[in-house]
């Protein structure tokens, strides 16, 4: 395994107009990780996914990929070079089939065999979907729109997914399946970068993680370390965060 | 002598093709607000300039007056040439509008890419006012003398051929925008454009194809219009535009489908109360039954499809 990271972020700093989101922010991960990024609301952690997704450009700093610098280039250069994105409350295309909604995160890979064979992997990790591949994906119910979000996600064949949220809105049932799978994905040598409320559960699967307040990283440490650190359960693990 | 029956079908038939025509129109309108939330008022007049480029495509081919009759392969090719043409110029002519007046101002909220549309709109038809000096030309009529009477009901060769290019039309508008990866990454962007874009789409190509699509099914329905009226003037593209908008909206703006059944619908209720109405009357009822359907269904008749924005 090269020592060159995955992703890189270099003294990013986004803004929205005038408002100053993501400060002096430096992130690494490494390939084959899960690392989790904690933080309240309007911390800046949708941005950090929206900077690496290319929605927003960063005004100053840099992030590399593999060791090379994306933050210009648009959107689909980098779902073509391996990042795609399970998105907050899963954004599935409500009015395209399941089937279509995989296709959509196949699009910038126009290989019909390998489209068939990841197409088999995820219905193999997910026979569900398989099950509902021809119904509308805004009929779903919000656990299997949650396993279409990340089966669309591995459709890209991708070397890092990032995740917004990927528990909002599932029963706590539900929430430990999709943990499980996140961490079935990861073995398979994808590497996470998580958003998530739910500090406790991303945690207790995460290599790593950052905290992020109003803009800035706080803190960083391995998963352990930030799991035992007192201002971490106060302001994350002590009570339930509830939307 | 004619009875009710056979003036009833015989207007269901005059109908259906002016019908075929507003819903070829229509789709131009809702294609372009599905993606974009915008009503697109240059597309009046892109229609409007199909029906002089398919003039000038008939002339140029030597069929000028509306004496000249065709039968046969000639015909054929001539409608087709026509066709194509009008198509692809019109087609082009949209893009370019999207890409130089309306791309600089996405992103920027508010109804001011609207009004660069009726902007866009006024030029295309100063620009014809003044090129033709406001005068109304006569259009060829190829198959003026092939028509079939069929119990009173008399069919003319010119409306089975509007049936047989917006068929032909529309389901291949159907069929793209279902199955292919553009008509995909269409359908996506007009659901959640954000997330297409994530899944890399490039949403400039899809809002070009858009235009692309509808401003060549502008075309085809100008051509038609001169093709079913034997005239092209200036000044067609405002009251067709007009109906054609509100069939889009009578079937629910955004919604493929919605734009067919509501272009067909507003053609049989033209023809229908100007028949049995007045046709001075025709457009106050087409109005006042869009006003209707608007109050009791809001969405239109099969639904309104917007844009998601997050």
């Amino acid at each position: 395994m090269s020592d060159i990271p995955l992703l890189q972020f270099m003294a990013v700093n986004t803004y929205y107009g005038d408002l100053h989101v993501l400060k002096d922010v430096d992130y690494t991960i490494n390939k084959g990780e899960i690392v989790v990024l904690l933080g309240g609301n309007a911390s800046g952690k949708s941005t950090t996914m929206k900077t690496i997704m290319g929605v927003v450009q960063p005004r100053s700093g840099r992030v590399l990929f593999e060791g090379t610098r994306i933050d210009q280039s648009a959107t689909a250069a980098r779902v073509k070079r391996g990042i795609m994105p399970v998105l907050e409350a899963r954004r599935l295309f409500p009015r395209m089939s399941v089937f279509e909604n995989l296709e959509m995160g196949a699009y910038t890979r126009r290989s019909k065999a390998e489209f068939a064979a990841d197409l088999e992997l995820v219905y193999a990790l997910f026979p569900r979907v398989k099950e509902r591949r021809g119904q509308l994906a805004g009929t779903l119910s919000g656990g299997e729109q949650q396993m279409v979000a990340i089966g669309r996600a591995l459709m890209g064949r991708p070397k890092l997914i990032c995740m917004d949220e990927p528990s909002m809105g599932l029963s706590p049932l539900f929430v430990e399946q999709v943990f499980a799978t996140i961490q079935d994905i990861n073995r398979q040598g994808i590497s996470i970068f998580m958003v998530e409320q739910n500090a406790a559960m991303a945690l207790s699967i995460a290599h790593r993680g950052y905290v992020l307040q109003t803009g800035r990283v706080v803190l960083s440490g391995s998963a352990a370390d930030l799991a035992a650190n007192p201002a971490i359960q106060d302001a994350y693990l002590g009570e339930m965060v509830v939307d | 002598m004619i009875t009710p029956i056979e003036l009833f079908a015989q207007q269901a038939v005059n109908g259906l093709s002016l019908g075929a025509m507003y819903a070829l129109l229509a789709l131009g309108f809702t294609l372009v607000y599905g993606i974009l939330e915008l009503i697109n008022f240059a597309h009046f007049n892109v229609f409007m300039i199909g029906s002089f480029v398919g003039l000038i495509v008939l002339q140029a081919l030597g069929i000028a007056g509306q004496s000249v009759v065709l039968h046969g392969a000639p015909l054929i090719f001539a409608l087709l040439l026509a066709l194509i043409v009008t198509m692809l110029v019109c087609g082009i002519l949209g893009v370019l509008i999207e890409r130089f007046t309306l791309r600089p101002m996405r992103g920027v909220r508010g109804p001011m890419a609207m009004i660069t549309t009726i902007g866009v709109s006024y030029i295309l038809y100063n620009v014809v006012l003044l090129a033709t000096n406001a005068q109304a030309l006569n259009f060829p009529d190829p198959l003026a003398t092939q028509d079939f009477d069929i119990h009173h009901v008399v069919i003319r060769a010119k409306q089975i051929l509007i049936w047989i290019i917006s068929l032909i039309l529309m389901v291949g508008l159907d069929q793209f925008v279902r199955r292919s990866r553009l008509g995909k990454a269409m359908r996506a962007t007009a659901q959640d454009a954000e997330a297409a874009r994530m899944m890399g789409v490039d949403v400039d190509r899809v809002v070009s194809t858009a235009f692309f699509a509808g401003s060549a099914l502008a075309g085809a329905a100008g051509l038609i219009f001169g093709l079913y009226y034997n005239f092209t003037q200036y000044s067609i593209g405002y009251s067709a535009g007009l109906r054609a908008f509100t069939a889009a909206v009578l079937g629910g703006i955004g919604n493929v489908p919605g734009a067919m059944l509501g272009g067909i619908l507003i053609g049989l209720i033209e023809t229908m109360s100007s028949q049995y109405i007045a046709t001075k009357w025709a457009d106050v009822i087409i109005f006042s039954i869009l006003i209707l359907v608007l109050v009791f269904k809001p969405a239109g008749l099969l639904g309104a499809l917007a844009p998601n924005r997050s």
